[in-house]
């Protein structure tokens, strides 16, 4: 049994938050770059200009990249062989997520409930999901997410006879819908089967994934990448000011369902792809 | 009439705005705004639209000014202010009309606006200006003051008032109907 303290695990979510509000993973920023060469709108390459140059000052001045420092979701891979010690994890993490809003200067977005819309003081409670894995290792990945893109995602419960040209319609739809509101260019999550509930977080989970990768499933590759040009056809371009670059990636994940469902989860990352991770060994 | 091609150049405005600032901005256009602003979001909105169903005055005249969308993060210490990006405008849609009506003339968003909103700023001359979001850090450095007006205990999203330097900007809609990203996305459609 690999024994983690509970205080590790706070302190721990505490740095992954400031690191994730103030610094871009470097592969976010490759892509901007990479993105600003092949942009061919005089605005758009301006736009992604003062895009990097933000998240450079962000990173030297350690102060968020952007003012939604978002609703913290936490990914949480717990190894079989793993106790934590001293607290709950989940209290743990919410400590952790406490303590990184307030000392990060972060700003703390959460209600409480809808129906009563009071803020909570300190961005809590995070949303956590856990996955219990086989071995030793604990993964904790933070994610910021914001809700300008958030709010621009959207479920639909397809018919199997829609098949890949509706999900590609619907796809498409969304990103227009969404337009200059989730802060292009996005990052499109696309979930694909499952039940309701599992299709909405494995779109979430595709948006984990480098930028740089493709799907391992050939046919998931193929719509991956066959939807990136669909998406940077629609002229929206960098913050709407048109332009070739809409999305810098699109990631589909699947997951088995039903004979008679076609679940389709649309989930929109905003440019500032904000994500942290550690790994206790 | 026919609408000129926006320059590329950015044209500087200063706050209050008047009718002539108003019509002499097309859809398109950048700006550079220097000038006092107010922030509001969706709490601060729905407490003004309360107010004025009450018949209360506003924590501030509305004439001629310019309604900042954004909830900026704390001031860590030695600032004025953390990061102040536009958030999406359209969830202040519902309260906008009532503002125009009282002689609100621009405000700062990003993301489109209903078409209820693009009739009001024709009839009403007002401006909608596109803000860079997610460049929240880099906007920032354009805000030179901040003090709080009204609604305090909604934190972030609190009524302050900013002072603003060559703050950068495109007008989305003017107030001929002009629509900037309608009018992009039209140009590099493929």
């Amino acid at each position: 049994m690999k024994e983690v303290p509970a205080a590790e695990i706070t302190a721990k979510v505490a740095e992954l938050c400031i690191r994730a509000c103030t610094v871009l993973p470097p592969d976010v920023v490759a892509a901007i770059e990479a993105a600003r060469e092949r942009e061919e709108s005089r605005l758009g390459r301006e736009v992604l200009s003062r895009l990097l140059e933000n998240a450079r000052l962000a990173a030297d001045e350690a102060i968020p990249m952007c003012q939604d420092t978002g609703l913290a979701v936490v990914f949480v891979e717990l190894g079989e062989e793993v106790r934590v010690s001293g607290a709950h994890l989940r209290e743990a993490i919410a400590e952790g997520v406490r303590q990184g809003y307030e000392k990060g200067y972060l700003r703390k977005s959460v209600v409480q409930s809808p129906l009563n819309r009071c803020n909570t003081g300190d961005n809590t409670p995070p949303v956590i999901h856990t996955e219990v894995v086989p071995g030793s290792k604990l993964k904790i990945t933070v994610a910021a997410k914001g809700a300008g893109s958030e709010n621009m995602s959207r479920l639909k419960m397809m018919a199997p006879g829609d098949g890949v040209e509706g999900v590609k319609s619907f796809v498409r739809e969304t990103v227009e819908r969404a337009g200059a509101s989730a802060c292009p260019p996005v990052v499109v999550g696309l979930g694909l089967g499952g039940s309701f509930e599992q299709c909405a977080l494995i779109a979430k989970k595709a948006l984990l994934r480098s930028l740089t990768d493709s799907s391992a499933d050939p046919a998931a590759a193929k719509l991956e990448a066959e939807l990136l040009d669909l998406i940077n056809s629609t002229g929206i371009g960098p913050m709407g000011v048109g332009g070739r670059v809409t999305a810098l990636a699109v990631k589909v994940e699947t997951a088995p369902s039903h004979i008679a469902s076609m679940p389709v989860a649309v989930n929109l990352q905003c440019h500032a792809a904000r994500r942290a991770e550690y790994t206790w060994e | 009439m026919s609408v000129p091609e926006p320059s590329e150049t950015p044209v500087s405005l200063t706050t209050p705005l008047t009718d002539k600032d108003v019509l002499g901005l097309r859809a398109g256009q950048p700006v550079l705004i220097t000038g006092v602003v107010y922030t509001a979001r969706d709490a601060a909105h729905r407490r003004m639209a309360e107010a004025i169903e009450r018949g209360e005055e506003l924590p501030f005249n509305l004439r001629g000014q310019v309604i900042y969308y954004v909830g900026p993060t704390p001031a860590p210490p030695g600032r004025v202010i953390g990061a102040a990006g536009p958030t999406s405008a359209s969830r202040m849609d519902r309260y906008t009309p009532g503002l125009l009506e009282r002689g609100l003339k621009g405000m700062i968003g990003k993301g489109p606006r209903s078409e209820e909103i693009r009739e009001a700023l024709k009839k009403h001359k007002a401006v909608y200006f596109g803000g860079l979001g997610g460049a929240g850090a880099l906007l920032a450095r354009q805000i030179r003051t901040v003090q709080m007006v009204a609604y305090e205990d909604l934190g972030a999203e609190a009524i302050r008032r900013l002072e603003i330097k060559d703050f950068p900007a495109i007008v989305i809609n003017d107030c001929f109907g002009g629509d900037a990203y309608a009018e992009a996305k039209a140009r590099w459609r493929k």
